[in-house]
């Protein structure tokens, strides 16, 4: 999708490629959906408020309108024979399109035998003993910012 | 007080949803499933399948359609149940609103925080452990109904992973698969 929002916001003149390429970055360390943040950050840049939110709306709006059909229509047809066959195939594919991601980003962030302990205990709290992702991703944090701000320094003193 | 918790919810999502939309979903799933009740977890599974279908992001798809349903199913009319729907889609996005603005007024400062990228050194790792959680969370009785499921996952894991098949045909290959093999 990158190629697509900067080819449009870049040869369209709103931002140049340099202050593109800075605004992907810190979107990408923000938390919520990705398109939206970056739509709410050029938005900003042309039109301040005003831009942010007519941005905002522009990128939110196609998914919004193509689900409201679908969950208006999706409710009269998930009883029918043929929907529903289709549906017990699509469901367990759905486990592995998510699996596959999960070890694909694994590998890329290049966990070694000491850091593949953080996935694993995130993993089984929250699907054995359900607690809530909302403490797994601040517990992260904290503990990002202890290892990068004092553990490693004092390694190096 | 189904809207309250409709924006809550969703405030909540918008707002620790680090890592992308695959983190997300063990957010989500951990609310809208199992602790609000408000859909079942083979419903969830099924607004993961459409949103694999559709281009849009699924922290919108699943906002979307679940604001629709939770209002739907707690008795109210159709057009009730789309501003249900268009609550929880703000809800969602509100987060990233306003934390761009407020990051915007002071984004040189933003740019190269040490304690944003310190925090990443957890992220990184944590999200990994978001997504298997999603993935072990939907592998039960609802999804994996009898073997035939299994072999399913088996080849669309393999096919996706060995094969690098693209997430639309996937989905395309796995609807046929379950309307040839529950005939």
């Amino acid at each position: 999708m990158l190629p697509l929002i900067q080819r449009e916001v870049v040869e369209r003149g709103w931002l140049t490629k340099e202050e593109f390429i800075d605004i992907f970055s810190v979107a990408q360390s923000l938390p919520g959906i990705f398109a939206v943040n970056i739509s709410i950050f050029v938005g900003y840049r042309i039109r301040r408020v005003g831009g942010a939110l007519v941005c905002a709306l522009g990128s939110i709006l196609p998914s919004f309108l193509i689900i409201l059909a679908i969950a208006l229509f999706f409710t009269h047809i998930e009883d029918n024979p043929i929907v529903e066959r289709i549906f017990k195939g699509l469901r367990p594919a759905v486990v592995a399109l998510i699996a596959v991601p999960c070890l694909t980003t694994a590998k890329s962030i290049k966990l070694n035998h000491k850091t593949i302990i953080i996935p694993i205990a995130a993993a089984l709290l929250i699907w054995l003993l359900h607690i809530s992702p909302v403490w797994i991703v601040l517990t992260s944090i904290v503990g990002g910012i202890w290892y990068g701000l004092v553990y490693k320094r004092r390694k190096h003193l | 007080m189904i809207w309250l918790q409709l924006l809550y919810v969703y405030f909540k999502i918008g707002l620790f949803g680090f890592g992308g939309g695959y983190a997300m979903l063990s957010l989500i799933q951990n609310d809208v499933v199992y602790r609000y009740h408000w859909i079942s977890l083979r419903e969830f599974t099924d607004i993961v399948a459409i949103s694999q279908m559709t281009p849009g992001p699924i922290g919108i798809n699943s906002a979307t359609y679940i604001g629709y349903t939770s209002i739907h199913n707690a008795g109210y009319s159709p057009e009730m149940s789309i501003l249900g729907s268009s609550l929880a889609t703000i809800a969602v996005c509100l987060p990233s609103f306003i934390l761009v603005l407020a990051i915007s007024a002071a984004f040189a400062k933003f740019r190269h925080n040490r304690y944003v990228d310190a925090a990443f050194y957890g992220l990184r790792p944590a999200t990994v452990g978001l997504i298997a959680a999603a993935a072990l969370l939907l592998m039960n009785k609802e999804n994996f109904i009898d073997l035939k499921s299994l072999v399913i996952f088996i080849v669309s894991f393999l096919l996706v992973w060995k094969f690098r098949v693209h997430p639309i045909l996937m989905i395309f290959l796995a609807g046929v698969m379950g309307f040839v093999l529950y005939s």
